[in-house]
């Protein structure tokens, strides 16, 4: 079956890789170890993963004006994941990924649940506004 | 984007490659969001230093400064990560401490007002009704369209600077009548004796709607809100929802005359907010660091905090630590209030906030810090990364606690 997801807002190239996919909102200055690219907030749903080339799935934004440096801190780290796909975001995190240039989408449908998990390959093609799950 | 004239004229290079850079990157943002048009802006606030951007932002805005990047509108710096006068107490890098003066004198040379504070809204520059500016920390924002009716988005430091350079910011979210009227009615049931009471029910409301589109309406209050007060609850609606308005019925200029239209509607009872307090897991009860900051003490924070600490003394065990502004703290000075701070045993730091410390995970180790305790809901939530297990009490049991050292 071809699994795939409509999203609402995009900007970037197309890309694949291996989705991250969390149940918790993001901000990359109160979740994320900015050295590591490992998540670290203590209780996060995701505390000890990487997001390093992931496509990571968030279903919200945290927070945080300085996100919009912190992508492109990570991105000039090579730490920075290979996407962002939101449920829903806030402006920080689209101009943070712009300023960077990180692909990122907003809005889903349908929801990532049940269509896409930890580990599978997927593909973002922002132009298509679409998420195809490769495997 | 419809574009006039001069927007064309930057894009064909004419004001230089800086602000064509900026205006590309700037239509990138605005396609995305669907806007039509740029609105200008009069004021711009950004925030910039070597904690936040990194290496890579560093060499990014010296090469901007060099294409010749100038700002077109007045431009102010938030909160900052390293106070000269204690770097070396904290244990910062000296390599790091050495970029922020050249990352500094870079701002000045493109014309930046290094202000460095999160409280601009107290203490440089107040936007009228429908107003448009670029400001960011988030703090900052909500404060802007909620209490003064301006309009901003939360504008990170990147697109903060290009609206700058530019003069204009893509017009989408809170530029917009549609985006800033109420969305949910939240009916205040609770005394609100003190600040950190609000930074809960910003907690409270913010957690349950994360959402930048959301905007509450608070209504039902027994009295008039002060600004630290406003201050607080917008600082924990921001952090926590992301959220970038408010309105609160009878006090904030665009709020509904009533919510009766809402079909969301919450409360706030005073049960709610002592189980915030409650939650919080206080690990082995040590109070080896306490906070006040995020945001920024106003100058009336500052006598507050003066007439708490007076007669009294901070434990040895524990570092307590006040951040303000440069206006605030000279003005405290000649009050006496920074004094009284110091005599006790608190540290100003000035120009910063305590989060963005430039080493705070390593000055954490360093002082065997597990607790942070602090009466500012935001800072108790953003601080996470840096692994600190973290508890929000109101004002005077912070000063009790960093008294005793003991967290009850």
């Amino acid at each position: 079956m071809h699994r795939t997801i409509e999203v609402s807002r995009a900007y970037g190239p197309v890309v694949e890789g291996e989705a991250l996919v969390s149940e918790e909102g993001f901000s990359p200055r109160y979740d994320l170890d900015r050295w590591s690219g490992l998540i670290t907030k203590p209780g996060h749903r995701l505390e000890g993963m990487s997001i390093v080339d992931k496509i990571c799935f968030f279903p919200t934004a945290k927070g945080g004006i300085a996100a919009g440096w912190a992508f492109y801190d990570i991105k000039w780290k090579k730490i920075a994941p290979k996407a962002f796909v939101f449920g829903v975001t806030n402006p920080v995190m689209v101009q943070g990924a712009i300023f960077a240039g990180i692909p990122i989408t907003a809005g889903w449908s349908p929801q990532p649940r049940g269509v896409v998990k930890t580990g599978d390959r997927v593909r973002v093609d922002p132009a298509r506004k679409l998420i195809e799950v490769l495997s | 984007m419809e574009l006039t004239s001069e927007e064309r004229a930057i894009l064909a290079g004419e004001r230089g490659e800086a602000q064509r850079r900026a205006l590309e990157y700037q239509l990138e943002v605005g396609r995305f969001w669907g806007a039509k048009r740029f609105v200008p802006v009069t004021s711009v606030h950004m925030m910039g230093d070597i904690e936040v951007m990194g290496d890579g932002g560093l060499a990014w805005l010296k090469a901007e400064a060099d294409l010749g990047a100038r700002c077109r509108v007045a431009t102010t710096t938030n909160a900052r990560c390293i106070d000269f006068a204690h770097c070396d107490r904290l244990g910062q890098d000296a390599g790091e401490v050495a970029k922020e003066r050249e990352l500094i004198a870079t701002l000045r040379r493109m014309d930046v007002v290094t202000t460095d504070t999160c409280i601009n809204y107290q203490t440089v520059y107040q936007p009228h009704l429908g107003e448009h500016v670029a400001w960011g920390d988030t703090g900052t924002v909500i404060y802007a369209n909620s209490v003064f009716g301006a309009r901003s988005n939360f504008e990170s430091g990147p697109a903060a600077l290009a609206a700058a350079l530019t003069g204009r910011t893509p017009e989408y979210g809170f530029h917009l009548d549609e985006h800033r009227r109420a969305t949910f009615a939240v009916q205040l049931n609770a005394e609100l004796k003190d600040l950190a009471d609000w930074g809960a029910v910003g907690k409270l409301v913010g957690e349950s709607h994360q959402d930048y589109f959301a905007v509450p309406v608070f209504h039902g209050f027994h009295r008039s809100p002060t600004a630290d007060e406003l201050k607080h609850l917008g600082a924990a609606l921001a952090s926590y929802g992301s959220m970038g308005m408010y309105h609160f019925i009878g006090v904030t200029p665009e709020a509904p005359s009533g919510t009766e239209h809402l079909s969301e509607k919450i409360s706030v009872n005073e049960k709610d907010i002592e189980r915030v307090y409650a939650r919080y897991d206080l690990g082995d009860g040590n109070g080896r660091l306490v906070v006040f900051s995020g945001p920024q003490q106003s100058l009336l924070e500052m006598k507050r905090l003066a007439d708490l600490f007076q007669n009294k003394r901070i434990s040895s065990d524990t570092s307590c630590f006040v951040t303000t502004n440069s206006a605030v703290l000279a003005q405290s000075r000649d009050l006496g209030y920074a004094q009284a701070l110091e005599q006790a045993g608190a540290t100003i730091l000035q120009g910063v906030c305590f989060y963005i410390l430039q080493n705070l995970s390593p000055m954490r180790e360093k002082n065997g810090w597990s607790n942070m305790v602090s009466n500012s809901a935001k800072i108790v939530n953003i601080i996470g990364a840096h692994r600190f297990n973290t508890i929000l009490r109101r004002t005077a049991d912070c000063v009790e606690i960093a008294c005793t050292g003991r967290l009850k």
